[in-house]
């Protein structure tokens, strides 16, 4: 499986994406955020970062880029997307996620390891989380439904939702289940030399998803 | 000609808004005593030739409708 990562102004992990897409898929390019040709990509990452510097809301002017375009479009078609930190934010904005990401409570950027569980599965990630606006927000009516859905992708564990995210949800998907955002950083923890691989997990599970 | 318009952005009634919190919990400490409900939000000044698509203008960009309500006061 071959990953297009994006890469907007202000974009800061699309290089450690990009390497996870290598090691947990058969290679990856870069899509700058004016480009829309997807051409060859079997899947996109949005990576995290501060597009467009995160001007008037995180991810508000990012989602309207002519990549982001291209991306809804293969997204409706059903190509696996995944949405990482402000790549989450974005795909909330673009309206591909249901949800949006306030600032944390207390207002702490937070950046550590985070635990988190696998809904279905039940399976623990250990997996770095840095933000300072990742508190998962939906109303009520809208939860329950994510929850009836199994939209509900990965929540914190006990004692890891520092940002205050409503029902402990760190990951989300769309209906369709090809869509995937979520806050903690996958690409950062695919060697073991950063002390985990678990990353990984979450690359996969969404090619199989494609497959 | 284009009419002047402010926008004001506000965090919906319900939803915590941890910047409001922190302003309030700072005022006691400056010797203002009894102020609370604080909330922040934003402000954007703008001319548009058609003030008509400002509500549009407003729920596509400048609001994220599901977290924030806004109010456009045309000047």
């Amino acid at each position: 499986m071959i990953w297009g990562v994006l890469q907007f102004p202000g974009s800061c992990d699309e290089r450690d994406a990009l390497h996870a897409c290598e090691l947990a898929g058969d290679g990856a390019r870069l899509i700058w955020h004016e480009s829309r040709d997807l051409d060859g990509v079997d899947g996109v990452i949005v990576p995290g970062g501060f597009s467009y510097g995160d001007y008037l809301r995180a991810g508000a002017i990012a989602c309207f880029s002519p990549a982001m375009e291209a991306v809804a479009e293969a997204a409706a078609g059903g190509v696996p997307v995944i949405g990482i930190c402000n790549g989450f934010q974005v795909l909330c904005e673009a309206g591909l996620l249901p949800g949006a990401l306030l600032r944390n409570v207390e207002l702490r950027f937070r950046c550590h390891q985070v635990e988190l569980i696998e809904e279905g599965t039940g399976e623990r990630l250990s997996i770095p989380a840095k933000h300072g606006e990742g508190r998962y927000y939906a109303p009520e009516e809208m939860l329950d439904r994510l929850e009836a859905n199994g939209q509900v992708a990965y929540r914190y564990a006990d004692g890891h939702n520092s940002n205050g995210s409503a029902r402990d949800i760190a990951g989300v998907r769309n209906e369709a289940g090809n869509v995937l955002g979520l806050m903690p950083h996958p690409e950062h923890a695919v060697d073991p030399l950063t002390g985990s691989t678990d990353g990984l997990r979450v690359f996969r599970s969404m090619e199989k998803a494609a497959a | 000609m284009a009419a002047k318009a402010r926008v004001l952005i506000r965090p919906k009634e319900g939803i915590l808004d941890p910047q409001g919190k922190a302003v309030e919990r700072a005022l006691p400490a400056l010797g203002f005593e009894g102020v609370g409900h604080v909330r922040v939000g934003r402000l954007v000044e703008l001319e548009a030739e058609d003030p008509e698509r400002l509500p549009e203008l407003c729920e596509k960009l400048l609001a994220n409708p599901l977290i924030e309500d806004f109010e456009i006061q045309t000047l």
